[in-house]
């Protein structure tokens, strides 16, 4: 069905939205093994980790017996089991980006210190999985599986040590301190390594059996940097450094470890060959971080997220009992019922971090599921480019830019009104396997960071908005669903993984794709037609945005500032990096607006009766957030173009250029508002009082255009939070909270 | 016994107890406000019963336990989900209203037919599980009543523990006053066992346990029979929450002492 009708709507939400709704929205609804492991993930989060939580847990940086206790309950629920393949002790087959995510999002509901000492063994395990060799991808899964039924053995635990306690090393992953250089070589025998290397805020170290720890080349007997399995029992130094003092994520051991041990070479991450008596790794250390990176940061991003739905249920049950208990307050009288719900305020705040954090769990899951379809894709590719020999950085992307024509020929013909031949082509297009796997990587190499970038950037921002709304009590340990903690927590989510100037460098790079920005393109069409079935979701205001977005982009590209330097150029951050954050804000109201639209099309025979008002509020969340990611759009984009111009100064070049107020008047008479097009406006000689823009708009008007088209798609916005924030204070919500505080 | 036991537990859904739980009229009759809306969980009874059940297949080779819900389908689903990882079990739905006003007589029609078609199956083996009440309605009659559709003398509610003799039978214990147990010993299957708490915890989930048994709840699922129950000729006048308000707070480290000095003073309340 149509979003319903905007008018008489007497339906909204009536209860806080439960799992058939989420796994309608977020496309899991035919996978009952991820819904198990969702109820899995919920019951370790919402049982051990939030008593651990509740009784203090978080007060010690150490890695205390308690907390690790929590390790046996991710390993018994199926949370360890959920990275393996089936038969590797696992029970989710194929790939399992998005089984991740939602793991991290129930367990971060909670505590994401516990996500990410859940997770974290995935990272250290994921370069082995991602770039190992056959055995060593066998030997490693194999160990880190929980144990079966019967069997008698502790899984082993991985840890991934990139971070150095060197300036600038974690945020450009280019430079490493750690060395590998050859220890011993005899004639006809493996190489032996000699591994230094010395970490900085590791997690899993506190335990971790074995480490995948990146070194360069420090010996010209091997050729380049690399990763290395390090295990706790190699000979040398495995000293795991004392637990760092963190003020978060204090269910995640985390510590600055010491390696001096010598290894055999075979420990090499994916292997290696010897050239004229030099070790070739098979990868270098960036190629292989790129690869795990890539999955592992949208999780990070879904935590941040799951954090302010958390909170949600807790604010309103507060707003609510305010005031009971007061004089002032009878029972049955608004005070009492609604308490602080009262006042339009809270709920309006209330409103947008519920907006947020729908946006951003919509991205995250998106980008999850992205990468699920793009796994199998990525290495029939591989398989593809090992057929065809093309081997080298060289032929490599020479493949990928005849891949790219194909991507953006399928782009071209599906805008466009067709024929048969075109549709003959389109469907050959479609069909070919590597031309999806362009369009998507195309869009994986900018959801990821936009998702990591804007869930937690954001996030952190919005988490204070909805600590606020506890009043004192937020921010003290008592605070119903620990919201103060997890405030806290989002800050950390917004660095580790690579802060947030890493994710802009990266989104200021691949938004520039001509494969991804094709594709924007048809989302902007996409979001028209959204609009067109379902009104008053926002999809117009953001199809505007998203336009303006482009225009501004393609501008800057052939733009100089007023002193003609380019501003699209790697050094221009501030040109970059706030695009970057503006593609962020569309990105994920657009996951938002989708997941919406599945909800609104596909949610009766689920929800019954409930179905039209449950609909109608979610969509009236989209418009909420459509509307604050065009005005931030807007904003960043009219900020772009009209800043790098320099201000007329007031000698004589620069009065040249102004009007005078009889000419600005005679303009506005023959179209009203042409003046706003005027430079500044000389009367009399002299200037008066500032009243108007001062720049030209020449050039630009289409930038203009767009921006007042923009503020008119706002229509509605106000009125969407308005029903959504009277929902909140109906909405039926439980007695109490499902976990300790 | 080499043949092992065919365990029936019926069980169906309640709205989680946590919830706001509103009494309303509907257009079926009395119900819960938003019930359908409201996350669901096995019935804490049925899940004690399905448990101990699970528990003594394992201690007797060649037992196979069956779920028998009748309950809204898509909320089964939800449920089964958790339920599902917990221990090996097979599945029978039945699609239908699982509210605390539906006449019991009509449900226990239902569950007794279900139980007659289940294939192979052996009265000579069989016990029929369930909660000696539900979190749903305080009667705890439907059990006994599938009992007698299905002409099953030996009966037994309030049982805390089964212990399996030689040869099929087995000793009972049965909650009596003053928190003392009452001994039988029955010769052996068919019986009805209305359990109360049991004595295991709930077992943890286990994924490759969900696993398994999704591979067959999933299409018992798909063919639920639809199952209409009603509230029979039972005419509700008017229906209310108990007169004390119930007041859920979560209170940390307090003693089982504690616990007990305000539970008495808030009934001496009443």
């Amino acid at each position: 069905m149509a979003t319903p009708a905007l008018k008489a709507h007497p339906d909204t939400l009536r209860t806080l939205p439960g799992d058939d709704v989420r796994q309608l929205m977020w496309r899991f609804a035919e996978r009952y093994d991820l819904q198990m492991l969702v109820q899995s993930a919920r019951g370790v989060a919402r049982g051990p980790v939030a008593r651990l939580v509740a009784e203090g847990g978080r007060n010690e940086h150490e890695w205390t017996a308690r907390k690790n206790e929590l390790l046996a309950h991710y390993d018994a629920s199926g949370i360890t089991a959920a990275f393996m393949e089936p038969e590797e002790g696992g029970f989710i087959a194929g790939p399992k980006n998005l089984a991740l995510a939602l793991a991290a999002f129930e367990l971060a509901w909670v505590d994401a210190g516990a996500a990410t000492g859940a997770l974290a063994g995935f990272l250290g395990l994921s370069p082995i999985h991602e770039r190992g060799t056959p055995e060593q991808v066998r030997h490693y899964m194999s160990l880190a599986a929980p144990a079966k039924p019967g069997e008698d053995r502790r899984p082993w635990r991985a840890a991934f040590a990139l971070t150095e306690p060197i300036p600038y090393v974690g945020v450009d992953t280019g430079m490493l301190s750690g060395k590998v250089s050859v220890a011993e070589w005899k004639e006809g025998e493996e190489p032996v390594l000699r591994v230094e290397k010395r970490g900085r805020f590791i997690t899993n170290m506190g335990f971790a059996n074995f480490v995948t720890a990146a070194v360069d080349t420090d010996d010209p007997r091997i050729k380049s940097s690399c990763l290395v399995i390090l295990e706790e029992t190699d000979a040398g130094t495995f000293d795991r450094g004392t637990p760092t003092k963190k003020l978060v994520h204090q269910l995640s051991s985390t510590s600055d470890p010491i390696f001096s041990l010598q290894v055999p070479a075979s420990r090499i991450v994916g292997g290696y060959t010897v050239k004229d008596g030099v070790i070739v790794p098979r990868f270098d250390h960036s190629e292989v971080i790129e690869a795990v990176f890539r999955r592992t940061r949208v999780t990070v991003g879904v935590m941040t997220s799951a954090k302010l739905l958390s909170a949600i249920e807790p604010v309103i049950r507060y707003q609510r009992g305010r005031f009971r208990g007061a004089e002032q307050a009878a029972p049955g009288s608004v005070r009492y019922e609604l308490g602080i719900q009262q006042r339009e305020d809270a709920l309006h705040r209330l409103v947008e971090v519920w907006a947020a954090g729908e946006a951003g769990a919509s991205l995250g899951f998106a980008t999850a599921r992205l990468f699920d379809e793009l796994d199998p894709l990525e290495r029939r590719k591989d398989a593809a480019l090992a057929a065809q020999g093309i081997s080298g950085m060289k032929a490599t992307l020479k493949w990928t830019k005849a891949l790219e024509q194909k991507g953006l020929e399928l782009l071209e013909l599906e805008a466009h009104p067709r024929g048969e031949k075109q549709e003959a082509r389109i469907a050959e297009l479609r069909a070919d396997e590597l031309v999806r796997f362009a369009l998507l990587d195309a869009q994986a190499n900018v959801l990821c960071p936009a998702t990591k970038l804007w869930n937690t950037g954001v996030g952190a921002s919005v988490m204070r908005e909805a600590v606020s709304l506890m009043g004192g009590y937020g921010i003290t340990e008592d605070c119903p669903g620990f919201l103060g903690q997890k405030w806290m927590d989002a800050q950390l989510e917004a660095t580790y993984e690579g802060p947030e100037a890493v994710q802009r460098r990266q989104l200021s790079v691949t938004m520039a794709n001509p494969l991804f920005l094709a594709q924007q393109k048809a989302w902007v069409r996409e979001l028209r037609h959204v609009a067109g079935a379902h009104p008053g979701t926002g999809a117009c205001a953001l199809a505007s945005a998203m336009e303006l977005w482009l225009w501004t982009y393609r501008h800057l590209e052939r733009s100089t500032d007023a002193d003609g330097a380019k501003l699209v150029q790697s050094p221009r951050q501030g040109v970059t990096f706030k695009l970057a954050d503006a593609l962020g804000w569309l990105m994920a109201a657009r996951s938002q607006i989708l997941d919406a639209v599945v909800l609104a099309e596909e949610g009766a025979p689920v929800l019954g009766e409930a179905h039209a008002g449950t609909a109608r509020f979610f969509a009236d969340l989209c418009h909420v957030q459509a509307a604050r990611a065009a005005g931030e759009v807007g904003r960043i984009c009219a900020e772009l173009v009209h800043g790098y111009n320099r201000h007329p100064s007031w000698d004589a070049e620069g009065c040249a250029a102004c009007w005078s107020a009889s000419d600005a008047e005679a303009l506005e008479g023959i179209i009203p508002g042409l003046a706003g097009c005027t430079g500044d406006v000389v009367a009399e000689g002299g200037h008066p009082d500032k009243e108007g823009p001062c720049a030209s708009c020449q050039g630009i008007s289409d930038f203009r255009t767009m921006r007042v088209k923009i503020d008119g798609c706002l229509t509605g916005a106000l009125l969407a939070k308005d029903r959504a924030a009277e929902a909140l204070s109906k909405v039926m919500i439980p007695e109490a909270l499902d976990y300790p505080q | 016994m080499s043949t092992g036991y065919q365990i029936v537990v019926l069980g169906s859904v309640v709205p989680d107890p946590l919830q706001t739980l509103e009494p309303a009229q509907t257009p079926q009759g009395p119900g819960l406000k938003n019930e359908l809306m409201l996350p669901h969980v096995l019935d804490p009874w049925a899940a004690h019963a399905l448990y101990e059940a699970a528990n003594l297949a394992a201690r007797t080779p060649g037992s196979k336990v069956t779920l028998l819900s009748l309950g809204p389908k898509a909320k089964l689903q939800q449920v089964m989900m958790a339920v599902g990882q917990r221990v090996p079990f097979e599945l029978v739905a039945l699609d239908g209203p699982a509210g605390g006003f539906t006449d019991p007589h009509e449900v226990a029609a239902r569950l007794a037919d279900a139980v007659k078609a289940l294939p192979g199956l052996d009265r000579s083996r069989l016990l029929l599980f369930g909660g000696w009440e539900s979190a749903s309605r305080g009667a705890g009659v439907t059990l006994q009543l599938v009992g007698e559709r299905l002409e099953i003398p030996d009966q037994f509610q309030g049982v805390d523990q089964l212990t399996p003799g030689p040869d099929g039978a087995f000793e009972v214990l049965e909650r009596v006053e003053g928190g003392r147990h009452q001994v039988s010993s029955c010769a052996g299957a068919p019986a009805v066992l209305g359990w109360a708490t049991g004595s295991l915890g709930e077992p943890k989930n286990n994924p490759q346990v969900g696993m398994a048994n999704m591979r067959a709840i999933m299409p018992a699922l798909q063919k639920a029979a639809p199952a209409p129950v009603g509230t029979g000729r039972v005419e509700y006048l008017s229906v209310a929450v108990p007169r004390t308000q119930r007041e859920t707070r979560i209170v940390k480290d307090m003693s089982p002492d504690d616990v007990a000095r305000e539970l008495v003073e808030w009934i001496a309340q009443d």
